[in-house]
């Protein structure tokens, strides 16, 4: 690892002072110092977080629930309140990483973890995230875990979060706080698609803090599922997966959620697929018509290319598990 | 690798306070220093292995305020004033801690080199309270590999020596609830 200076603010006003371009802020840092430790990532100050008021689970006027960016992977995922009223978020926290990685790990680092593509991680490779114009190794490469949708010429990348992908299912909103204040970002707006700057992995201003994120008051508990199909059974990343939270009206679809991740550089969705659920029954053929939709447009790679045929039949089992009221 | 070599900047050494194994120690470490290097090569607390140095294996695992955490992934400064217990901190001076004995009891292991990540994990495993069938044992023990394959008898092991502290649990009905209570 490079030498850095360390500061240890008390406060996000001044956490936000101290930033300059080179300094990163650092709370969990089970990725950041892998990153460190492997030359990817150089700052030249780390602001260690930690100690800023920002670990709290509160309920919101809306009903919703503001969980402060400190709350670790573990305590999000085994709030009572999030268990009860999102066990989609529960779900997918417990299908990500290692119990010791969720104890550290913390909500707001878990949106800002970057991808585990193999290339961004191998600085003797040309990788267009981690060195701007190097061209992408991972194109004509070993490109099993990449993107099928969203990606571009310079960056096939995908995020390698299964939390987001529950968030972004959810409607989640991300509050940020920086040197112009602060502001909101919806789930579905902050993270980026590679397009012609993959080293953007999300629409964070420089010195940008993430403070808290919030879920709206949204009852798809009763009908939500969490499918992350991987090499292994526990402690790998997600090939292909899919939250998906059904609302019914007796037996006909009111609304539908269903986010996919693995396969892009951001939680995937599509509102056309959702509104094609809606007022139909839950059926195989419903769901069949919703992957279409989703899956518009997918192309693969070399050795990813089976993810289109894994993703179709993982929607399908997904809603059909969220429909069943599947735990 | 580690990462004692002088710094070439201006930054410089910071003082922390580590309860570490039940004492109160006062230490100067870099900021890049890890956790798991401060105890091996400053402390020669050597029983916390480095594995992979990147938070894949679990040979790492201490545990943080009773909570199991990848100390190769944890920079010393950042847990100032924490209390931090690793392998050598488990026992009750010659009376092994009852994950430690039931390891050697179930000869849960091999070559040996998993086992203190693996037990100190097993221990916070315990603590948090979400493993109680087989499965479960499994799911949440993930993070720490065993090359040599011996987790038939680490899954045997962590069952008896959890079965062990249910019982006791059970006789002493005072006794400290587990820390799965979350904070909110």
């Amino acid at each position: 690892m490079n030498p850095f200076s360390y500061a240890r603010p008390q406060q996000v006003e001044e956490a936000i002072r101290l930033f300059q371009p080179d300094s990163r802020y650092i709370a969990g840092g089970t990725n950041l110092l892998d990153l460190m430790k492997e030359n990817v990532e150089r700052p030249t100050q780390l602001i260690d977080i930690t100690r800023l008021p920002l670990r709290g689970i509160e309920e919101t006027p809306q009903g919703g629930l503001l969980i402060g960016a400190l709350v670790s992977n573990s305590d999000l995922a085994w709030c009572p309140a999030v268990e009860e009223r999102y066990p989609l978020l529960s779900q997918a926290i417990l299908a990500g990483a290692s119990a010791q990685l969720r104890n550290m790990a913390s909500t707001g680092g878990n949106l800002l973890q970057r991808t585990r593509c193999y290339y961004f991680y191998d600085s003797t490779t040309p990788c267009n995230k981690r060195e701007p114009g190097s061209g992408c190794g991972a194109r004509e490469g070993l490109n099993r875990m990449h993107a099928i949708l969203g990606h571009s010429e310079h960056c096939i990348a995908v995020h390698p979060s299964d939390m987001c992908v529950a968030l972004a299912a959810l409607n989640a909103t991300v509050h940020v706080q920086g040197p112009q204040g602060e502001r909101r970002l919806p789930m579905s707006g902050f993270h980026r698609l590679p397009g012609d700057h993959p080293e953007r992995d999300n629409n964070l201003l420089d010195g940008e803090l993430i403070t808290a994120v919030e879920l709206p008051a949204e009852d798809y508990a009763s009908h939500s599922a969490y499918l992350k199909v991987r090499d292994r059974a526990s402690y790998a990343f997600a090939i292909v997966s899919v939250a998906a939270a059904l609302d019914f009206d007796g037996d006909t679809i009111r609304s539908a959620r269903i986010a996919l991740g693995g396969v892009a550089h951001k939680p995937w969705r599509d509102p056309q697929a959702e509104a094609t659920l809606v007022g139909k029954k839950a059926d195989e053929a419903a769901f069949n018509d919703a992957a279409d939709i989703l899956l518009h447009g997918a192309v693969g790679f070399d050795h990813n290319a089976f993810k289109i045929e894994l993703a179709r039949r993982a929607i399908v089992r997904a809603l059909s598990d969220a429909a069943k009221g599947a735990a | 690798m580690t990462d004692e070599q002088q710094p070439s900047t201006g930054s410089s050494a910071c003082a922390i306070t580590l309860e570490l194994n039940g004492q109160r120690r006062e230490l100067e470490v870099y900021p890049w220093t890890t956790l798991l290097d401060l105890l091996r090569e400053q402390l020669s607390l050597t029983g916390t292995k480095k594995g992979c140095d990147h938070g894949q294996c679990g040979a790492c695992t201490v545990l943080r305020d009773g909570v199991r955490i990848n100390s190769c992934l944890t920079l010393a400064v950042m847990v100032d004033g924490a209390s931090i217990t690793t392998i050598e901190g488990l026992a009750d001076g010659d009376n092994l801690h009852p994950m430690q004995a039931a390891f050697v009891e179930h000869d849960a292991f091999q070559c040996g080199y998993c086992t203190p990540g693996q037990i100190c994990s097993a221990v916070g495993m315990v603590t948090e309270g979400r493993a109680h069938t087989a499965e479960e044992i499994r799911e949440q023990m993930s993070g720490n590999i065993c090359r040599c394959g011996a987790y038939p008898n680490i899954l045997s092991a962590i069952e008896t020596a959890m079965s062990r502290t249910q019982a006791q649990l059970g006789e002493d009905a005072t006794a400290a609830p587990s820390a799965n209570e979350v904070r909110s």
